[in-house]
């Protein structure tokens, strides 16, 4: 073995000095946390201009998933499901597919308990938003992150 | 006329809160995907379900691309009387297709 000319320990001092530097930026490191535009646009769709707060509503997903092709959710409402007080809809959005509706299932007084299960897909690692309208027209909501391993959506037929 | 999986208890107390499964056999075609050759493959989904119990509209459902193949909904009601659970799926290129199924409420 006669490759000697970079070992790690130069190479370590080498990357280093560059860091510091600044000269070369090898991994820009930016949590994505701003909602993108489609998937504000898609919620304010649905929601107006009213408020969203945070609550009542759960999403059940896996946190990190094997195939995006078929992915199990659940939505659930803490709601007495009255006449008086009850879950008129719920809206699940996304925030990488390659358009950012889910699904909106419309529910009734008459429903008992405000769940729905479905399967989705997911294009990407991304978060996924569901809200909930409440019979006295407020909404709420809950966003969960999960980690797509093999994605959906824009693969080739076979 | 596609085929239909329907879970209905087929008896509950009155009052019971039952879950209602479904599923119906469709490709669901996004309409985001391209062929070998990079042709686009044109958007095949059904849009919507709907579940009427004896007549009456208790649930509904708005599909999108993002739902999975052959999809599954499932969603819950109060067993209020005997009778019937009609379903309708209705899709891109007049894709429908309906299941029915009935439930003895004592």
């Amino acid at each position: 073995m006669k490759h000697t000319s970079t070992t790690r320990r130069s190479f370590l001092r080498l990357a280093s000095s560059a860091a510091v530097a600044g000269s070369v930026p090898i991994v820009t490191l930016r949590r994505l946390e701003a909602t993108p535009a489609m998937l504000s646009a898609a919620i304010r769709n649905v929601v107006g201009e009213a408020p969203i707060r945070t609550g009542k509503v759960k999403l059940d997903i896996p946190p990190l998933v094997e195939n995006g092709n078929t992915v199990p959710m659940t939505v659930s409402v803490t709601s007495p499901m009255t006449p008086e007080d009850y879950v008129k809809s719920i809206h699940v959005f996304n925030e990488k597919n390659p358009q950012p509706n889910m699904g909106n299932f419309y529910l009734t007084p008459s429903a008992g308990r405000a769940q729905i299960s479905t399967r989705i897909r997911l294009a990407d690692t991304q978060k996924v938003v569901a809200i909930a309208r409440m019979s006295d027209d407020t909404f709420w909501s809950v966003s969960v992150d999960v980690v797509v391993t093999l994605a959906a959506c824009t693969e080739e037929v076979n | 006329m596609a085929s239909t999986l329907i879970n209905v208890p087929p008896k509950a107390k009155r009052g019971d809160i039952i879950e209602i499964k479904t599923l119906t056999s469709h490709i669901m075609e996004t309409g985001f995907r391209h062929t070998a050759a990079g042709e686009l493959v044109p958007r095949n989904i059904i849009t919507s379900f709907a579940c009427r119990y004896n007549g009456t509209e208790i649930f509904r459902a708005d599909l999108f691309p993002a739902t999975a193949a052959n999809p599954f909904v499932s969603f819950f009601t109060i067993a209020k009387e005997s009778g019937k659970f009609e379903f309708e799926w209705i899709g891109d290129n007049g894709f429908s297709t309906t299941a029915s199924a009935s439930i003895v409420v004592e």
